[in-house]
C-alpha cells in the first residue's frame, strides 16, 4: 500500500482505459464490426455486472438472467412491431419487460423461501427453459425462432442527420459522419453508463455492506437481525430489473430480437464466463470480463479457424480448433479459473493488495 | 378431513398420485384404447427418466454434491451405445433374435462400463476439490457439462445420429383396439428391474444401509467409523452408470438423437429430483413417474401446454411439500 | 495413567474462533465431566476430539497417540465413541438397523446385545421399528446402545439428560454407571446435579478457554466457586 501503486488502482486504471476506449469507439475504430462489438460490450458489461450482483454479493447462483434479459428485449421487439418506430413503444417495452420480470422475480423469490437454497439454481434454471420454449412456440407473439425484426425509433436511422452542413450533407467530425447510427451508439453507451453507475452506487451504500456481511457468514447476518431471505429476493429483483432494461437496449441497437440474441442458455454461459473470468464481487470483473470474453468472440474464432486450417492433418485436432467448438476451449479454462483463480482477474489482481 | 387424509395415508399416501392422475386422465381423455397407449408411454419415459435422475439425487443426498454435469453421463451413455449398436449393425440384420438381443446388451453394457469410468473420473478430478462449496460446484460441474457436449459435438457432429435398435423390439403389441410399442414396454420392464435391484441393495444389504444412513447424517457415519467419501465415490460411479444407461435406453426409444439429448433432459431430471425429495430412491421413482405420466397425457389433451406442464407439477407441489413428496430425511 | 490428553487447543469455526486454549487430561476409567455455560464450548471440544472440526494449532492424544490431524472414520476406529447432542440417529432405519451400523463388521455381539437390552428394555420391544417413530429418551438410549454395542475405550456424551423426563435421568446415571465399569466416559453436562453423582474428575471451560480443573469431590464442596464459574446457568 506504500508504493503508491496497487492492484486496485490497476484494475480501476484498466476500468477507466476500457471506458475511454467504449467512449470513443466510433472515432477510434471506423468499421461497422468494431462498432458492433463495443455496443456489444457496453450491453454485456451491465448485464454480467446486474449477474454480479446475485452471485458476487449475495452468493447465490441464478440461471435464469437470460430470461430477465429477454423479457426486456421481448417487451420492447413485440411493440416496436406492432406499433412502429417511436419512442412510446420502447418506453412501454420497457416497463413491460420489467414488470414481468419483477412478477417472474418474485414468484422465484417467493418460491425459493419455502425450499432449500440449493433448488434455486435448478428453480431458475428449469423456469428459464421453460420461458425460452415458450418464445420459440408462441410465434404469432415472437416470431418462433426467427424472432422478430422491426426499426428503431427515427433518431437512430442510419439516414438521419444529427448536423449537416451548408450543403444539408451529414455533418464529419473527425472523419464520422454525424447521422442516426452514430446517435445509437451514444444512446447504448450511455444508458449502460447509467445502469452501471448506478449498481456500483448500491455495492458501495450501506445495502451493498449488508449484502457482503450476508454473503461471508449467512448465519451470523442471520443472528446479527438482517433478514437474510428478505434481502435476497430484493436483490434478486434488483438484477432481474436491470437485466431486463439492458435486454430493451439491446433490443433497440439490434433491431432484431430472437431466441439466439437474447434468451438462449448460450448467452447464459457467456455471462457465467464472463463474471467468473472477470471476478466475481468486485463489479470491475465484469467490465474486464465482458471485454475479454465479446473480444474473444468475435476475434478468436477466426484465429481457431486459422489455426485448424494449419493442423488439418492430424486426428482430432482440427475437429477440436474447429471455430465452432471454442466453446470448448472456454469451458477448460472456465473450469481451470475456478479451480486456480475463484476471485477472477480483477478479485485476483486486487487481492494482491491484502497480502503485499 | 382428518380422517381422510388418514385413510388415503394409510393406502398409500403420495405413492397413490400417479393413479390419480391417471384416473383424471382417463376420464378427461374418453378413449380407453389411448388411454393405455399414452399411460404405458408414460410409465416407459418415467422409467427411464428415473435411471437418469436417480444418482444425482443419491449423490446430492450423500454428500450435498449438486452436479449439473450429471446430464452429460446421459448423453454420452445415449451416444456410446448408438456406436456400438450400429458398430454391429451385422448382427442386428443377421434376424437372429440371439445375436440381436446380444447386440443390445453390450451396448447397453458399453454405456453403463463408460459411465462407471465416467464416473470415477469426473468424481475424482472435477468434484472432489469443491466438496463443500456449492458455489463452485454449480459453476465447475457446469463447466464440464460444456466440456463434455463439446465433445460430443466434435466426435460425433452435431446432425442428428441414427439409432439401429434390434427387430424384435420394433414394432407393437396388438390387444383388441389397444396398441403398445414393444420398445415402450421393454424399457418399463428393465427400468423395473434395475429399481427393484437398486431397493434389495439399499435396504438389505450393508453398504446399502451405510448409503441411507449417509444420506440422513452424514457426520454420525463417520463418526461410527466408516469413510462416507470412499462409500461416496462409488454411489457417484454407480449413478453416473445409471445415468449413461438411462441414456442409452432413450437412445433407442428416440432413434435419432443429437447431442443436445443431455442437456434438453436435464431440466426433467432436475424437476423430477425437486418434487421427489432429494436423496431417496422412492422419491425419485415417484416423481419420474409423475413427470412422465403428466407429460404424455397433456401432450395428447392439451400439447401447447405440455409444455410447461412440468413446471407447473413442480411449483404445485413445492408449495404443497417444499421438501419434495418423499424426501430421505424424516 | 491419561487416556486423552488435549493440549492448548485452538478451533476456528469458518473465520470465528469458538476454542481459544483448551488442554486438559482425561484419566483412563470412570466419568469425566466438562462443565460450562451455553455457548463455552463444550460441544466444539467434543467435535474437535473427534476430527469433525480440527484444532490449529493443539493437538489431541489418544492413548499416546496423536490424532489431531486424522480423520473421524479412523478416530472412531481406535475406539472413540461420539454420542451428539442430537442424538445422530438415523430415522429412516430400524432399531436394530441403527444398531447393526454401529459394528465395524456388521455383526451383533449377542451377549453385549443382550446387556443393552437389559439396560434399556424399549430398545427390544421397539427393534423392528424406524428410529424416527421413537420418543426423545428412546433415542436417547438407542444413541447410547449405539456407542457401547462394541467395545470402546472411550466414549463422549454431549448432554444426554437434555429435555429428558427425570425417570428417564435417573435410568441413564444407573447406565452411565455400568457403562464407566469398563470403559472411559467423558461427559458435557448442564445438568450439574446429574453430573456431580457421576463424575470422579472434572473440568469447567468458559469462552473457549479451561477455567478450572480438579476432582468432583472439591468442585461440589466449593459453591462459591460453583458460583463465579458456572452462574446462573446451573
Amino acid at each position: 500500500m506504500t508504493n503508491g501503486f496497487t492492484g486496485t488502482l490497476a484494475i480501476k486504471g484498466i476500468v477507466l482505459i476500457i471506458a475511454a476506449l467504449l467512449l470513443f469507439a466510433p472515432f477510434l475504430f471506423q468499421d461497422v464490426r468494431s462498432i458492433e462489438v463495443a455496443a456489444r460490450i457496453c450491453i454485456f458489461i451491465v448485464l454480467v455486472a446486474s449477474f454480479d450482483l446475485l452471485i458476487g454479493y449475495t452468493g447465490i447462483v441464478s440461471f435464469a438472467h437470460t430470461m430477465f434479459f429477454g423479457f426486456g428485449a421481448y417487451g420492447a421487439a413485440i411493440l416496436l412491431k406492432q406499433m412502429g418506430p417511436g419512442w412510446t413503444p420502447v418506453l412501454l417495452g420497457a416497463l413491460a419487460g420489467v414488470a414481468v420480470s419483477l412478477v417472474m422475480a418474485v414468484a422465484i423469490g417467493l418460491l425459493s423461501l419455502r425450499v432449500k437454497a440449493i433448488f434455486f439454481a435448478m428453480i431458475t434454471l428449469a423456469a428459464a427453459s421453460v420461458v425460452l420454449v415458450l418464445a420459440s412456440q408462441l410465434s404469432q407473439f415472437t416470431g418462433g425462432e426467427d424472432g422478430i425484426t422491426y426499426k428503431a425509433p427515427d433518431l437512430f436511422k442510419p439516414a438521419t442527420k444529427l448536423l449537416s452542413d451548408a450543403d444539408g450533407k451529414v455533418l464529419r467530425l473527425f472523419d464520422v459522419r454525424l447521422n442516426g447510427k452514430l446517435a445509437s451508439y451514444y444512446f447504448v453507451f450511455l444508458s449502460c453508463l447509467v445502469l452501471f453507475v448506478l449498481m456500483l452506487r448500491f455495492t458501495g451504500s450501506p445495502l451493498g455492506t449488508v449484502l457482503k456481511a450476508i454473503r461471508e457468514n449467512e448465519a451470523r447476518a442471520e443472528a446479527i437481525g438482517y433478514r437474510v431471505v428478505a434481502y435476497r429476493t430484493f436483490v434478486f429483483c434488483l438484477s432481474a430489473t436491470i437485466a431486463s432494461l439492458a435486454g430493451t437496449i439491446y433490443a433497440v441497437w439490434l433491431k432484431y430480437t430472437g431466441p439466439d440474441t437474447s434468451l438462449s442458455f448460450a448467452i447464459m454461459i457467456d455471462i457465467l464466463l464472463m463474471v467468473v473470468i472477470g471476478g466475481m464481487g468486485t463489479m470491475w470483473g465484469a467490465v474486464i470480463g465482458a471485454v475479454l470474453l465479446v473480444m474473444a468472440q468475435y476475434y478468436l474464432r477466426d484465429l481457431m479457424g486459422a489455426a485448424a486450417e494449419a493442423v488439418a492433418s492430424v486426428p482430432l485436432l482440427p475437429e477440436l480448433l474447429n471455430p465452432d467448438r471454442w466453446l470448448f476451449w472456454l469451458g477448460i479454462i472456465f473450469i481451470l479459473l475456478v479451480y486456480f483463480f475463484p476471485k477472477g482477474i480483477a478479485g485476483t489482481v486486487m487481492a494482491r493488495d491484502r497480502t503485499t | 378431513m382428518e380422517q381422510l387424509s388418514n385413510i388415503l395415508g394409510r393406502m398409500g399416501g403420495v405413492n397413490l398420485l400417479p393413479v390419480a392422475l391417471a384416473a383424471v386422465a382417463f376420464v378427461l381423455i374418453g378413449a380407453p384404447s389411448s388411454w393405455v397407449t399414452l399411460t404405458v408411454a408414460g410409465l416407459a419415459m418415467g422409467m427411464m427418466v428415473f435411471l437418469m435422475a436417480s444418482g444425482l439425487s443419491l449423490v446430492f443426498g450423500l454428500m450435498d454434491v449438486l452436479n449439473f454435469g450429471h446430464s452429460a453421463f446421459v448423453s454420452f451413455g445415449a451416444f456410446v451405445a448408438a456406436t456400438v449398436l450400429a458398430g454391429l449393425s451385422g448382427w442386428l440384420g443377421a434376424e437372429s433374435i440371439a445375436l440381436e438381443a446380444l447386440a443390445l446388451a453390450l451396448a447397453f453394457l458399453a454405456a453403463i462400463l463408460f459411465g462407471l469410468v465416467a464416473g470415477w473420473f469426473f468424481e475424482t478430478v472435477i468434484i472432489r476439490p469443491v466438496y463443500r462449496d456449492h458455489l463452485r460446484q454449480i459453476l465447475i460441474t457446469m463447466g464440464a457439462m460444456i466440456v463434455a457436449e463439446q465433445t460430443i459435438l466434435a466426435f460425433w457432429g452435431g446432425t442428428p445420429y441414427a439409432v439401429p435398435r434390434p427387430h424384435f423390439l420394433e414394432g407393437a403389441w396388438i390387444i383388441g383396439d389397444v396398441s403398445i410399442e414393444i420398445y415402450r414396454g421393454f424399457a418399463f420392464a428393465l427400468g423395473l428391474l434395475v429399481f427393484i435391484a437398486m431397493v434389495l441393495v439399499l435396504n438389505r444389504t450393508r453398504i446399502g444401509l451405510l448409503v441411507r444412513a449417509g444420506v440422513e447424517d452424514r457426520e454420525m457415519v463417520e463418526a461410527l467409523g466408516f469413510r462416507v467419501d470412499r462409500l461416496f465415490i462409488g454411489v457417484f460411479m454407480a449413478g453416473s452408470a445409471l445415468a449413461a444407461l438411462g441414456g442409452a435406453m432413450w437412445a433407442g426409444y428416440e432413434t435419432l438423437i443429437t447431442p443436445a439429448l443431455g442437456g434438453e433432459l436435464m431440466i426433467v431430471v432436475f424437476i423430477v429430483v425437486i418434487i421427489g425429495g432429494l436423496g431417496s430412491v422412492e422419491g425419485t421413482l415417484l416423481g419420474a413417474i409423475l413427470v412422465g405420466l403428466m407429460s404424455n397425457y397433456l401432450g395428447f389433451l392439451a400439447p401447447k401446454l405440455a409444455l410447461a406442464s412440468n413446471m407447473v407439477l413442480m411449483v404445485a407441489i413445492l408449495l404443497w411439500r417444499p421438501n419434495g413428496l418423499r424426501p430421505a430425511v424424516k | 495413567m491419561t487416556l486423552l490428553s488435549l493440549t492448548a487447543m485452538q478451533t476456528k469455526i469458518g473465520q470465528y474462533a469458538v476454542l481459544h486454549d483448551v488442554g486438559f487430561d482425561v484419566p483412563e476409567g470412570g466419568v469425566f465431566v466438562l462443565l460450562g455455560r451455553n455457548g463455552a464450548g463444550k460441544t466444539t471440544t467434543l467435535r474437535s476430539i473427534m476430527g469433525l472440526w480440527s484444532p490449529s494449532p493443539g493437538s489431541v492424544h489418544f492413548d499416546g497417540q496423536d490424532i489431531t490431524r486424522m480423520h473421524t472414520a479412523d478416530i472412531a476406529r481406535m475406539g472413540i465413541a461420539y454420542v451428539p447432542e442430537n442424538m445422530g440417529i438415523f430415522g429412516t432405519l430400524t432399531v436394530d438397523e441403527n444398531l447393526v451400523l454401529a459394528t465395524a463388521r456388521g455383526r451383533i455381539d449377542p451377549a453385549r446385545l443382550k446387556r443393552i437390552h437389559a439396560l434399556f428394555p424399549a430398545l427390544e420391544r421397539f427393534r423392528d421399528k424406524q428410529a424416527w417413530s421413537l420418543s426423545g429418551g428412546q433415542k436417547q438410549m438407542l444413541s447410547v446402545a449405539r456407542a457401547i454395542i462394541e467395545p470402546r475405550r472411550l466414549i463422549l456424551i454431549d448432554e444426554p439428560t437434555k429435555g429428558l423426563a427425570p425417570a428417564i435421568v435417573d435410568a441413564m446415571a444407573e447406565a452411565f454407571r455400568e457403562i464407566a465399569q469398563d470403559a472411559t466416559i467423558l461427559l458435557v453436562e448442564q445438568n450439574f446435579n446429574f453430573a456431580r453423582t457421576l463424575g470422579r474428575d472434572m473440568a469447567v471451560i468458559d469462552d473457549g478457554r479451561v477455567v478450572h480443573r480438579g476432582s468432583m469431590a472439591d468442585f461440589a464442596a466449593d459453591a462459591a466457586l460453583q458460583d463465579r464459574l458456572l452462574g446462573l446457568a446451573m
